[in-house]
């Protein structure tokens, strides 16, 4: 009876325990052993439409599906961008006013740039592209026909084309249209020629249908943009951007077949979620084949993906070190990719430790578990990991995080000496170091300017530094000590924290987004640091969408923000200090809304210049610039600490590169082996647990049988 | 009866009409719709062409209530509220702020959430009617004091003890089933052992107690004494006389809850990465997707309203006294 009884208890795990994947896999015994890389995801990607995704967690996703012309070198630094559906990188020519070419620069009023696409380039098989009798079966669905559809996969029928140089060109015409909403039109506007007409036009077509609206967009040029044949085409710019190729690596500028447009704008297929949004169409080494973000996301070697070489042997090695064993060559090496949704750390870090993801990153929960630092000071692995086979890889990223000033404000902002002084006495109190170590865990390091390392320009505050904030001691580089601070706080008439014009405390208000245990430790924190020259510092909580409102208002007074990097050129950190994208005034990305004649002619200098020794020096100049007058407490750029498995390989640490799936390598027996060994289901404990329940429940049958025989005998 | 429920019907009304100018109003009084264009168009970049023509695109840019610009009809048609408040009276829940359609998610994601609500619910009513009848049996006894104590404490604990501790000792220790996720089909079952167990633990504590001050009521009635002076056994009396009598409040109780079971757990779901309507709407709260926050809002009032129609239907068909009028 027994035994009938546990087989019931056991039943579903006995189910599922038939086979040779451990119990508490949740993967499907024939997925465990194909040649799939393992992953998760926090947050649903929102927008996976090129011309509008701008953030890390949809580019994880769309950077392996859709082509643009350039990407980064996976294996070398600094950051250099190489062919991908290019043949080369860009043609550049220099035109003057009558748009004839000019071999001086100086005498440009505009650049052209001729991009030459590779041959035979097809896209991934789908139903936009299927057709019969000439004529495209799947363009105008009928509610009828979409009976059995609820996925993309559901189209029985698909087709691929060839990939020219008008589905470059036809993307860039969707970057112009604002009900796309992408969040480069303003900046593609300033430079593109042409683009601020195309968007004019294109906004005047109104009440008309999308049919209609895709044609008159096939038809109708851009002024800058020009087809020269199915392979080649030119963009032309209104003034020099050398910037510019990057953003032709960036998913925005990838191709867009007008068939797939045309497909997913289809009334019928919005109602079913079907939408270019959720559903890429490219060229790249992997295709979305599920897309249920609410629960896993699986992309799928494309099978009419050309193939591509790994980088080449000579450029893994680096200061005599071999970054990467791997000798195939044609990438993807995966068949498959599957991501999933998991929100929570502590299934995501357990099932990162059983092997059932091949890769986690490291919260901050799990810091403790996963890294130590060693006698040295260096930061490494623990030793339950290390027995596991994992490896870690370290980055700082392209990113910085500031404390800024609203240069607007009567107190903290303005020219003035006593400004710059309270300014400058603010950022020596300020103790980055210990920021980093309290609240990233060490993973990060101090910023000396906007510009964070691997980016031309970079401060490592040993050779260069802030010369406002640190200073030489006995031959090291060392944080101003907080006398300084207080003399500076005098300077600025606020000795003791009091000014000196009325006698009142010195008070200043933060404005700070989020709530959280972490949020307040750090109020808490900022307002010792303040506390350090006698600043009373008043901390006002709101949420984000108010924040914004006071950074756009400028009625904030100090606040804390950060930036990512487009691209790896100073241009795009110094940017955040160019008076021309004054929040305030421009709308534009300098929060801090500052404003310095000296500042504003050397960008403008900079910007347009190819990396020198005399751009550097500019650079430097600028920098100088911007420490003296301290719009900004250069905060920290965080380090990205990245888990890998033993099994995977070719694994690299190239923060700008998104498309670096089809590079990861799998080693599958000893994937499955490790799995195995540390899966083993231990019975022992439940049979206990099994052993007190069925104790339990006899001991109570036998109670209750008893007291009931006794009250019908009482 | 009919009449009955018609009359019902017509009391949701302005319920409805009170919960979704409720919602309305805290959701376009505190934030605007500027605001919720520049929270959905991220943080880069984002310039005030693009939140006017993102408002434009969802209907963002009308007045709140009346539109002067318009004539007729179109006056209150042409309005925020109209298109985000009284659509949903006639179940067009329209499109998320992310831009997908409502229903067809609704639809879709029901399912994962009964999958996990109903068989919680069947095991959990099983096993609390079995514990709170044995309490009773033992009532005054040490096992009943042991057991309203133990149910206290399980009680006060939080559900993120079970859920946390569940995961570990069960998919961490014992590596039996998977820690989270979700699967289609019978694969299903692997990722809802877990969750299920842990719902029903966890609901032991309040369950037990509940249906044990239920059951405590109906053995103090005489109907109790007179069947005991017959000299029917006290596991007689409790099954065929006490439980039947206390089927009524079990009943209604059962069925108020029964149409929110598709709603899902909040957090439930989302430890266990399970794709259910209580992870979109947690979604929905923190990437400030009001418009799936109002449509969920709008349809746990409908279903709550079903439930106490429900509930009184039931009535009658479990006591012949009862009748709706």
């Amino acid at each position: 009876m027994l035994n009938s009884l546990k087989s019931i208890f056991f039943l579903p795990i006995l189910l599922f325990g038939c086979s040779d994947n451990p119990l508490n896999s949740p993967y499907s015994e024939n997925k465990s052993k194909q040649n799939i890389l393992y992953s998760s995801f926090q947050e649903r990607p929102k927008h996976l439409d090129p011309v509008r995704s701008y953030s890390s967690n949809e580019y994880a996703f769309l950077a392996q599906i859709y082509e643009p012309l350039f990407q980064y070198h996976y294996l070398k630094k600094p950051y250099e961008l190489i062919p991908l559906t290019a043949t080369k990188l860009p043609e550049v020519q220099y035109l003057d006013s009558n748009f004839k070419v000019t071999k001086k620069a100086k005498n440009a009023s505009y650049s052209k740039y001729i991009l030459n696409i590779k041959k035979g380039i097809l896209y991934q098989n789908h139903p936009a592209f299927f057709k019969e009798n000439n004529k495209y079966v799947y363009h105008s669905l009928k509610s009828n026909d979409l009976e059995n559809v609820n996925t993309l996969s559901d189209f029985q029928k698909t087709s691929t084309r060839i990939l020219i140089s008008d589905d470059y060109i036809y993307q860039i015409k969707r970057l112009a249209d604002n009900l796309n909403h992408s969040p480069i039109s303003g900046v593609m506007q300033e430079y593109i020629y042409g683009f601020t007409e195309y968007k004019d036009k294109l906004r005047n077509l109104k009440n008309i249908s999308n049919e209609k609206k895709i044609s008159y967009m096939k038809s109708n040029k851009m002024l800058g943009i020009e087809k020269i044949d199915d392979f080649s085409f030119s963009i032309i710019l209104k003034k020099p951007y050398p910037q510019f190729v990057y953003w032709l690596a960036m998913p925005f500028f990838a191709p867009m077949p007008w068939e797939a447009d045309l497909f997913y704008s289809q009334k019928e297929l919005k109602k079913k979620n079907i939408t270019l949004n959720w559903y890429p169409v490219g060229t790249g080494p992997f295709m979305l084949t599920e897309n249920n973000p609410n629960l896993r996301m699986v992309l799928r070697k494309n099978s009419n993906f050309r193939g591509e070489v790994y980088p080449s042997l000579e450029d893994k090695i680096k200061n005599n070190k071999l970054y990467s064993k791997n000798t195939e060559k044609v990438i993807p090496f995966i068949d498959e990719a599957i991501f999933s949704l998991e929100k929570e750390q502590i299934p995501r870090w357990n099932k990162f430790l059983q092997g059932y993801y091949d890769n986690s990153g490291i919260a901050s929960d799990n810091y403790d578990q996963a890294v130590s630092l060693n006698s040295s000071g260096d930061i490494t692995l623990t030793d339950e990991l290390k027995e596991k086979g994992i490896h870690l890889s370290m980055a700082t990223a392209a990113s910085t995080y500031y404390i800024g000033f609203n240069m607007l404000d009567g107190i903290v902002g303005g020219k003035s000496n006593r400004a710059k002084h309270l300014r400058q006495a603010i950022t020596l109190a300020i103790d980055y170091e210990e920021y980093i170590s309290i609240f990233a865990n060490g993973r990060g390091i101090v910023a000396q300017s906007p510009i964070p390392p691997g980016i031309f320009g970079y401060q490592d505050g040993i050779k260069k530094y802030n010369k406002t904030a640190y200073e030489l001691k006995n031959k090291r580089i060392i944080k101003k000590n907080i006398e300084k601070a207080k003399i500076l706080m005098g300077k600025a008439g606020y000795a003791n924290g009091i000014d000196q014009e009325n006698g009142k405390p010195l008070i200043l208000y933060f404005e700070a987004t989020g709530s959280g245990a972490d949020t307040y430790s750090f109020l808490n924190w900022l307002r010792k640091q303040f506390k350090k020259i006698n600043i009373q510092l008043v901390t006002r909580v709101t949420d984000y969408n108010r924040f914004q409102e006071k950074m756009i208002n400028g009625t904030g007074q100090i606040f804390q923000w950060g930036w990512n990097a487009d691209y790896p050129d100073p241009e795009n950190f110094l940017f955040l200090l160019y008076s021309k994208n004054g929040k305030v005034r421009y709308s534009g990305e300098n929060a801090a809304n500052y404003d310095s004649k000296e500042f504003d002619k050397l960008f403008v200098k900079m910007k347009n210049m190819r990396n020198s020794s005399e751009r550097e020096k500019i650079i430097e100049r600028m920098l100088s610039i911007i420490q003296e007058d301290c719009p900004w407490i250069w905060g920290w750029h965080p380090k990205s600490f990245s888990l890998s498995h033993d099994w995977v390989e070719n694994v690299e640490s190239n923060l700008m590169a998104n498309n670096t799936l089809k590079y990861k390598k799998i080693k599958l027996i000893s994937r499955n082996d490790s799995i195995k060994l540390w899966n083993k289901a231990n019975f022992t404990l439940l049979y206990i647990l099994s052993f007190l329940f069925f104790s339990l429940v006899f001991s109570v049958f036998f109670m209750v049988r008893k007291k009931d025989r006794e009250k019908i005998y009482d | 009866m009919i009449n009955y429920i018609l009359k019902r019907i017509l009391y949701a009304i302005p319920i409805l009409i009170g919960v979704n100018l409720l919602t309305f109003t805290l959701f376009f009084v505190v934030n605007s719709p500027d605001e919720v264009a520049r929270l959905h168009l991220g943080n880069k970049r984002v310039t005030q062409e693009q939140i006017q023509s993102w408002n434009e695109q969802r209907g963002y840019n009308f007045p709140l209530f009346i539109n002067e610009s318009e004539k007729g009809l179109n006056k209150i048609k042409k309005t925020i509220f109209y298109e985000k408040s009284i659509k949903l009276f006639y179940f067009d829940f329209g499109i998320s702020d992310s831009g997908r359609d409502i229903k067809y998610d609704i639809k879709q994601r029901m399912w994962p959430s009964l999958a996990i609500a109903l068989p919680s619910l069947l095991v959990g009513l099983m096993i609390n009617i079995t514990f709170a009848l044995f309490f009773v049996f033992f009532r005054s006894t040490k096992v009943d004091y042991i057991g309203v104590i133990f149910c206290v404490a399980l009680m006060s604990i939080s559900s993120l003890f079970y859920i946390i501790g569940g995961q570990y000792l069960i998919s961490k220790l014992l590596q039996l089933v998977p820690i989270s996720g979700y699967s289609q089909g019978v694969d299903a079952i692997k990722f809802l052992i877990l969750p299920v167990l842990i719902s029903v633990i966890y609901g032991i504590g309040s369950g037990t107690r509940w249906y044990r001050s239920l059951f405590l009521e109906e053995i103090e009635k005489d109907y109790v004494k007179t069947a005991k002076s017959k000299g029917l056994s006290e596991v007689s009396v409790l099954f065929n006389h006490v439980f039947k009598n206390a089927l009524i409040p079990i009943l209604t109780g059962v069925v108020v809850i029964l149409p929110l079971l598709f709603l899902g757990s909040l957090i439930v779901e989302s430890f266990f990465g399970i794709p259910g309507l209580g992870s979109y709407t947690i979604d929905a709260i923190q990437s400030q997707d009001f418009a799936i926050v109002r449509a969920m809002v709008f349809l746990g009032t409908i279903l709550y309203i079903l439930g106490l129609i429900l509930t009184d239907i039931s009535y009658t068909l479990v006591d012949p006294r009862v009748r709706l009028k």
